[in-house]
């Protein structure tokens, strides 16, 4: 075998040169290269549900906070001869939406009776005080959102700032903070807002806010804690620390976007649990107060005629209940997609 | 451990410390007193019921007065019931809620374990999707929206249950059911997550590969080593079930301490609220504590130390 290797006889000419531009590049990057941003909003495109919840909480956001400017109508007007009117569509025939209520076993024209004229509709009726629910509604909505987010953002603040210098202090300030959360967390939550509330003017949006920024920072300031702990050892910080960056450009140019993902995800999970805290105060009576609104004191108000008027207490309620569940879904869906290790 | 134990209770009873603390300042800065019809009443009247309260005594004497008290067990006398202790309040109506956050605690974790499990084991299945579906509207759905529904839905309309009251076994159904919503959904996310982990173990693989059936994997495998972490949600339920219990007594007319609490709310007994919220608080700092001893006896690999972390 050896032998007849030798025998072959290879002569340049037996090659012949590729030309250099054909063929496969393996130097190329087939796809565009994706910033972290674009990488996260490509995963959660793909998470069908969790985009849904996304497009959803956008109309909702859309209606609340503009559909005033379509939807003419005062959420506080009162029309005490329109009192309790179901809801009535021009133009729909489907029973509970065509302003006819069963009543005693008769089918009533509940608006004829009333003594509206016909050009009088009010798409999900009104209250016991003749308010147009609707515009009740999305204005209530709209306070919710409002308290839901300003605490938000309070809670992430405090919580972010707790957090990172808790964090990048470390020894005894760390020891001291992290006792503090610890004392913080053991007393329940609803019981420190209910004392808030009570105690700062029962009334107003203000307390609320209070209430809830006061008692939900803490679970982000651990999350943000132990984010810190895990960054501050590393390369990058040192480098920045050895360039003479002050700490608190350190914290804000490097941890900061680092912490990013915790910090939002952290964030799509309190905003639904500050909604749901600013209904339930307005629920029991030391929220939001009349003429004001939020969706906790519609329900409310629509539980007392609940029996009788159903859908008083349905629709802010399903309101209410597709906020939660949007901004639950959304949150979940984020976790996946800042998540790089759940390749999808 | 002793060391452990000994700081844990040292800061247990420093955060009832803080917490009666505030409190007391926080209900002193709100304006009323229990004099409700001050117009009608002279003044050496006036002076009587202060005395009566405690409240003729200059703010700081009052506060060690009600800090003392506590250590006795007298949480002060209650505004709108008057004459009546808040401890005796609280103590007698602890049993009905004590009764139904327990069957809420019961009904909630067992339907959430399966739920949880059925998810994890069809994962990606349509019997998973249902479980997500019920478990996340569980905690979409306010406690107080769950309890009108079932309130009307299953008592009123359907005449199934008692629509409201406490007279018995029947009565506590749906009130039980309107609360343990929220433990459901929380436990079948919690073992839903961890079971899909535990799932893909190797011990699991080798107890497959041993020939074990299905439901020897899941029951004996799985589901035991997924329940051990669910013991840290003991805490946080606890604390859901405290909020839910205020309206779902309220809208059942249970005679609990939930129902309580938020009737003196609305009519500023002070004394009442203060008591309740440092009852409360005792409650969930104990339930924390034990939460910590135990898992630290049924999982060996938790370490209890003195020093914090």
């Amino acid at each position: 075998m050896a032998d007849n290797l030798k025998d072959i006889e290879i002569k340049p000419g037996d090659f012949e040169p590729l030309d250099k531009t054909a063929g496969p590049d393996n130097e190329r990057i087939a796809a565009p290269s994706l910033t972290f941003g674009q990488d996260v909003w490509r995963r959660l495109k793909s998470n069908k549900t969790a985009f849904t919840s996304f497009i959803v909480l956008v109309l909702m956001f859309l209606i609340a906070f503009g559909g005033q400017a379509v939807y003419h109508h005062d959420p506080n007007a009162q029309e005490p001869k329109y009192a309790n009117l179901p809801p009535k569509i021009p133009g729909v025939g489907l029973h509970g939406l065509n302003g006819h209520l069963n009543q005693s076993g008769k089918d009533v024209d509940v608006y004829a009776a009333a003594g509206a004229g016909k050009d009088v509709h009010y798409i999900l009726g009104t209250d016991y005080l003749g308010r147009d629910l609707l515009a009740r509604i999305m204005y209530g909505t709209r306070i919710s959102l409002e308290i839901a987010l300003i605490a938000t953002l309070i809670d992430l603040t405090i919580g972010v700032g707790f957090g990172i210098l808790s964090g990048w202090k470390g020894g005894r300030v760390d020891l001291f903070m992290q006792r503090v959360i610890e004392i913080l967390s053991s007393i329940p939550q609803l019981v420190v807002m209910v004392l808030m509330a009570t105690a700062f003017t029962k009334t107003g949006m203000a307390s609320i806010i209070a209430a809830i920024a006061i008692t939900g920072w803490t679970t982000m300031a651990r999350l943000t804690r132990a984010q810190t702990l895990q960054l501050k050892n590393q390369d990058f910080i040192l480098a920045a620390r050895t360039l003479g960056e002050s700490a608190p450009k350190i914290a804000w140019k490097h941890l900061l976007p680092n912490l990013s993902s915790v910090i939002i995800i952290q964030t799509m999970f309190t905003i639904p649990s500050a909604i749901f805290f600013e209904a339930f105060l307005s629920y029991i009576g030391i929220g939001i107060s009349s003429p004001q609104a939020s969706l906790g004191t519609l329900i409310s108000d629509g539980q007392k005629n609940f029996q009788f008027l159903p859908y008083q207490m349905w629709y802010p309620a399903i309101v209410l209940i597709i906020l939660m569940l949007a901004f639950n879904l959304l949150g979940d869906g984020m976790r996946d997609a800042f998540d790089p290790k759940s390749k999808r | 451990m002793r060391k452990y134990l000994l700081k844990r209770i040292f800061y247990l009873f420093l955060t009832l410390f803080i917490v009666a603390t505030v409190t007391f300042f926080l209900m002193k800065l709100m304006p009323g007193t229990p004099l409700q019809n001050e117009a009608k009443l002279t003044a050496t009247e006036k002076a009587a019921i202060l005395a009566q309260y405690g409240l003729d005594k200059p703010v700081w004497l009052q506060y060690f007065i009600y800090i003392g008290g506590i250590f006795k067990g007298s949480l002060g006398l209650s505004f709108q019931f008057s004459d009546q202790a808040v401890s005796y309040l609280i103590g007698s109506r602890m049993g009905p809620s004590m009764q139904l956050g327990g069957q809420a605690l019961v009904v909630g974790i067992i339907l959430g374990i399966i739920l949880g499990a059925i998810g994890a084991i069809r994962k990606d299945t349509w019997a998973d999707r249902l479980a997500t579906i019920l478990s996340i509207l569980g905690i979409a759905v306010p406690s107080f929206v769950l309890a009108i529904l079932l309130q009307y839905y299953l008592g009123l309309k359907t005449g199934w249950f008692p629509v409201a009251g406490w007279e018995g076994f029947a009565y506590t159904i749906l009130p039980t059911l309107a609360l343990a919503a929220s433990p459901l959904a929380e436990t079948a996310r919690f073992i839903r997550t961890d079971m899909v982990d535990v799932l893909s173990s190797d011990y699991i693989e080798l107890a497959k590969a041993k020939g074990l059936s299905k439901f020897g994997i899941v029951y004996h495998h799985a589901l035991r080593n997924s329940l051990i972490p669910m013991v840290t949600l003991i805490g946080p339920l606890a604390a859901a079930l405290m909020t839910g219990s205020m309206v779902v007594e309220n809208i059942f007319s249970v005679p609990g301490i939930g129902e309580q609490f938020v009737k003196s709310i609305l009519v500023n007994d002070y004394p009442t609220i203060m008591g309740v919220t440092i009852f409360y608080s005792a409650l969930l700092c104990l339930l924390l504590l034990l939460t910590d001893i135990v898992y630290g006896i049924i999982d060996p690999r938790i370490r209890l130390s003195g020093n914090g972390d």
